[in-house]
């Protein structure tokens, strides 16, 4: 077995496979496990899915929303336990990979349009709003 | 106990522990290695153990190595280090005995030597930190120079030449790198693959030493005791 192949297969049982459909464009719900103390709570935060970037257990994401009228952005890694769970909230139109240009956009503006061009690979998808 | 193996740097990725922290890790396939030779104080004045590493074809090796080696039953190998431990311990070995990672599973921490990146002749910026000059206010063309290297023949700040081990531009790298007291994450005896916090010297696929950590500092020693015990 290559080096590389043996290194990724260590990695492959920290790898989560309920990971639902989403690409960059959705607005989604991302649950974080939160620990304080010895208590446990989740907190979600919901935002616009601009980046992904990442090969396996390197996977991240990058959510965008907006707080009190100023950008947040957070990078999550996708496999790490510490995330509970990701839900679609809803699905639009993206015809790039990464839209940094959202940072620049004001009010209206910023939302993207729903119509997929080619929405058939999540035809029978559910998203939360569903 | 003592304990020195040998084995190979695959690479470096990422283990999210079970509170969730993202770790970096090299990962390192250690041995099996064979115990070649054990030296007594009786016949070569110390107390040592030799291991052997890495199967290498007996047409590429040469008739003493493949003798020395078969002395303890196996082929030639291809590298050989020994490490030193005490006479009472020298029992525990014996010629031919295969030591595989499990040797390390029950280690809190190990220390792991290679041989750095080689990186060709550098200036003194890159290899000793120095700051170099200033950027503007008439500096010119002596950016990254090391600035004045004195006179201090007689290690008193006098003389002709410059004092013996001043530091300047050289060759940097390729030379043997110890990391002392890394973390052991997790430990795959079915494939001979050790785990270990943090970076390791040299490029992927390069020969590594692993061994029983010497001068851990107080919380670690601690840590690695009750990992022993």
């Amino acid at each position: 077995m290559s080096t590389q192949l043996l290194i990724e297969s260590l990695n492959t049982e920290a790898l989560k496979n309920d990971i639902p459909k989403m690409d960059v464009g959705d607005t989604i719900n991302v649950h974080c496990r939160i620990v304080e103390g010895d208590k446990e709570r989740i907190q979600v935060f919901q935002g616009v899915l601009i980046s992904w970037k990442g090969r396996g257990i390197n996977e991240m994401i990058r959510v965008r929303r907006i707080v009190n009228d100023e950008g947040v952005e957070r990078v999550f890694p996708l496999h790490s336990p510490r995330i509970a769970k990701f839900e679609v909230v809803r699905r639009a139109d993206a015809r790039r990979a990464k839209l940094y240009f959202l940072r620049d956009r004001v009010g209206r503006s910023r939302r993207l349009r729903d119509r997929r061009r080619a929405m058939e690979h999540v035809k029978g998808e559910m998203t939360v709003q569903q | 106990m003592a304990l020195k193996l040998l084995g190979t740097k695959l690479g470096m990725t990422r283990v999210f522990t079970d509170e969730g922290v993202s770790t970096p890790v090299t990962v390192i396939e250690v041995g099996p290695c064979v115990v070649t030779q054990i030296k007594t104080v009786a016949k070569d004045g110390y107390s040592a153990v030799q291991i052997g590493f890495d199967d290498v074809k007996p047409r590429r090796s040469t008739m003493p190595m493949i003798g020395h080696d078969g002395k303890a039953g196996t082929g030639p190998k291809r590298h050989h280090v020994e490490f030193r431990v005490d006479e009472k311990e020298a029992g525990e070995f014996e010629l031919g005995q295969s030591l595989t990672v499990e040797s390390f599973a029950k280690h809190a921490f190990v220390d792991v030597s290679g041989t750095s990146k080689g990186k060709g002749f550098q200036g003194t910026m890159k290899r000793h930190n120095f700051k170099g000059q200033p950027a503007s206010h008439g500096v010119e063309r002596k950016h990254r120079s090391p600035g004045s290297i004195g006179g201090h023949a007689t290690n008193r700040g006098t003389g002709p030449k410059p004092k013996k081990g001043k530091r300047m531009a050289g060759h940097m790298g390729d030379e043997r790198v110890t990391v002392r007291s890394l973390g052991v994450l997790r430990v795959d005896a079915e494939r001979n693959l050790l785990l270990v916090k943090g970076s390791v010297p040299g490029a992927n696929k390069s020969l590594v030493e692993i061994r029983t950590p010497t001068r851990l500092y107080k919380s670690k020693g601690d840590r690695q005791k009750e990992a022993m015990a």
